[in-house]
């Protein structure tokens, strides 16, 4: 019965049966006579079921085709703007490339994940391993909170205290650390989860052997943990290449290459040539935000099928 | 004391990964300190009024600066975020109104209807809503969904709507308050529908039996048994997507048509969300030599991030598990 998957709600079925109520069981061949459910279902009620499943598969339906409304237009439009001269030259004024904005998104996207791996790695391992102490308890709640802490706040405090409080004006460092910041949550959590799930009983075999609870967790607990750390190391890239908000007041804009100084030099990025282009009136302009969008989207969507299948396959 | 005084005696692995993982919370108290120092002065002088007043403006910035409270601001200077506050819990009820029915029909599709690999391809298309980034949901939404809207929609729902209040009145230019609430419902469905489709799958399967053992449809074993049995995790989500949605900021800013100074009159009206507020308004505020403009937008991010903070720890609270809905890695991860 949990398999639900006879079918009873559909009225031909409920009326065949109420009219011969003993029928041989499914072609089992044996001959027993088994009784068929029994089942009249008044109209009202048959009515209510068909509308809830109606309206269930009309919300499905619904995200479906927005979605595809979203996919088409990024990917048809980012599709008939792409061009070599994306990648090889550097954005001028409202046209030119994208080869800057690339650059700057790889550059900010890696020195946050520099930055919050460890931490977080670290973190979570803390978090997991020592799950029963009141720090770690007081940590995991942290990370929760720290989740849901809107980007632009982030950007507002990277800005007040690393642009103007620190002087370093619009900088990579400046953008690294507020996206290393909104990540490291997500990588403390992701890593508490992998360890969390690992079996009890290969600690215990690796402490049988002597080991120190160092080498237990550096050496066992977090290699094998390492699907779902990497997991939320692709998480936290998808994250960092795709925000815009924490961006526009630490890392600015740069129309040119990124010149090697980690203060006093803004730089570019993929998702600020999205949000300053796409209202634009000429259409070099807008075909750049259509491409950065596509490159966005496409890139955050095979990490996120990328990661996927990392974890189902470590699952299998 | 010599230096030599000090034993340095090596320190145990936990506590290295204690101090470490200090780190979380030390970011967190790091961005509630810095913006509670650096809008002090701001909050000095807009007092409470700053949530009640109706009115941003920096002054003349041409002008000499005066003192007010011993406070250096520009004259004419008067901050008042109302309006942002409205559009935030506006445009966030909406998506909430919008978001829960669709989001409790998709999870019932998901974890009732589909099974196996099609489940899967069909949890991954709901939860790639998700990874949209914000910035291309405000592309779409300028280059598609506000034409739509403005152009054959509002109109005509101003037109045949007119009797119920607030949907009558200018349908605007599809910028505004249901646009808005419209994209951010977008954005957190896959949030609602991703945790009530796990907590349907596992709600146990005895109530499932007993129910079509009483003669339940299979509808009605989903929408009077197994459904109130996820009450509790609907309400958590719900507060959870609330919490994203109060805080979204780019998809906000590109279809919110941007209003300053006034309540919205319909909910076709353009408005302003706090996050939204803080992007448009920093060229701005800079233009002010007190800083008293940018200490504001820093008063606007704390109050904020305190509501955020409010909310995500409420609603945390009530889920009590962790949850990678809504990020990429989705689901795969519980």
């Amino acid at each position: 019965m949990i398999s639900g998957d006879d079918n009873h709600a559909s009225p031909e079925s409920a009326q065949a049966s109420s009219r011969s109520s003993l029928t041989i069981a499914g072609g089992s061949g044996r001959g027993v006579a088994v009784p068929k459910i029994i089942r009249k279902v008044s109209l009202g009620r048959r009515a209510f079921s068909i509308a809830g499943w109606a309206l269930t598969s009309l919300g499905v339906g619904l995200m479906v085709l927005l979605v595809g409304s979203i996919l088409w237009t990024v990917f048809v439009g980012g599709w008939s703007a792409m061009s070599p001269s994306l990648f090889t030259t550097v954005t001028q004024g409202t046209g030119g490339g994208l080869l800057n904005a690339i650059e700057g998104t790889a550059v900010l996207s890696v020195g946050a994940l520099l930055l919050a791996v460890p931490l977080g790695v670290a973190a979570g391992v803390y978090v997991a391993e020592y799950r029963y102490s009141r720090w770690a308890r007081a940590i995991r709640f942290v990370a929760d909170v720290l989740v849901g802490v809107p980007s632009i706040v982030l950007g507002y405090f990277g800005y007040v205290t690393m642009v103007e409080g620190l002087g370093w004006n619009f900088s990579v460092a400046a953008g690294c650390i507020v996206l290393a910041v909104m990540c490291l949550p997500y990588i403390t959590r992701s890593t508490e989860f992998a360890l969390g799930e690992l079996p009890d009983a290969l600690r215990e075999a690796a402490y049988a052997l002597g080991m120190s609870e160092r080498r237990v967790i550096l050496r066992v607990c977090l290699p094998a943990a390492m699907p779902g750390v990497l997991t939320g190391v692709m998480l936290a890239l998808a994250i960092s290449v795709g925000e815009t908000a924490p961006l526009l007041y630490t890392a600015g804009w740069s129309n040119y290459m990124w010149d090697g100084h980690l203060t006093h030099s803004p730089i570019g990025f993929l998702t600020y040539a999205i949000w300053t282009f796409y209202s634009e009136p000429f259409s070099s302009a807008v075909a750049l935000a259509y491409a950065a969008a596509f490159l966005v989207t496409a890139f955050v969507f095979i990490i996120n099928i990328l990661s996927r299948y990392i974890m189902t396959r470590e699952r299998i | 004391m010599s230096f030599r005084s000090i034993s340095f005696k090596p320190m145990r692995f936990k506590t290295w990964m204690a101090v470490i993982a200090g780190g979380v919370p030390a970011s967190l108290a790091a961005i509630i300190l810095f913006l509670v120092i650096y809008s002090w002065p701001a909050a000095h002088v807009n007092g409470i009024g700053f949530i009640f007043r109706d009115t941003w403006n920096i002054g003349n910035v041409y002008a000499n600066p005066i003192q007010v409270n011993g406070v250096t601001i520009m004259p004419g200077a008067r901050y008042g975020i109302l309006f942002l506050i409205a559009g935030t819990l506006l445009s966030s009820l909406i998506a909430l109104l919008l978001a829960v029915p669709v989001g409790v029909g998709a999870a019932i599709f998901l974890a009732e209807v589909v099974r196996g690999k099609l489940r899967t391809v069909m949890s991954v298309i709901v939860e790639l809503f998700a990874a949209i980034p914000s910035v291309v949901y405000g592309l779409w939404g300028y280059v598609v969904l506000v034409p739509l809207l403005g152009h054959h929609v509002y109109p005509f729902m101003a037109k045949t709507l007119s009797w119920l209040p607030f949907f009558g009145g200018l349908p605007g230019s599809g910028y505004g308050l249901l646009t808005a609430g419209i994209v951010l419902a977008m954005m957190i469905v896959p949030l609602i529908a991703s945790i009530l489709r796990d907590a349907l799958i596992s709600q146990p399967a005895a109530l499932r039996e007993a129910a079509m053992a009483l003669g339940a449809t299979k509808f009605e074993t989903v929408w009077r048994v197994l459904l109130p049995g996820t009450r509790t995790v609907l309400i958590g989500a719900t507060i959870l997507a609330l919490g994203r949605a109060l805080g979204e900021t780019m998809a906000v800013l590109m279809v919110s048509g941007g209003a300053l100074n006034y309540l919205p009159s319909n909910i076709y009206s353009p408005v302003s969300t706090m996050a939204a507020f803080i992007v448009s308004q920093l060229d701005s505020a800079l233009q002010d030599p007190t800083q008293m403009a940018v200490r504001s937008l820093a008063e606007i991010a704390l109050i904020l991030l305190i509501i955020s903070i409010g909310v995500n720890a409420l609603a945390r609270g009530i889920l009590k598990v962790w949850s990678f809905a809504g990020n990429p890695a989705g689901a795969v991860q519980r």
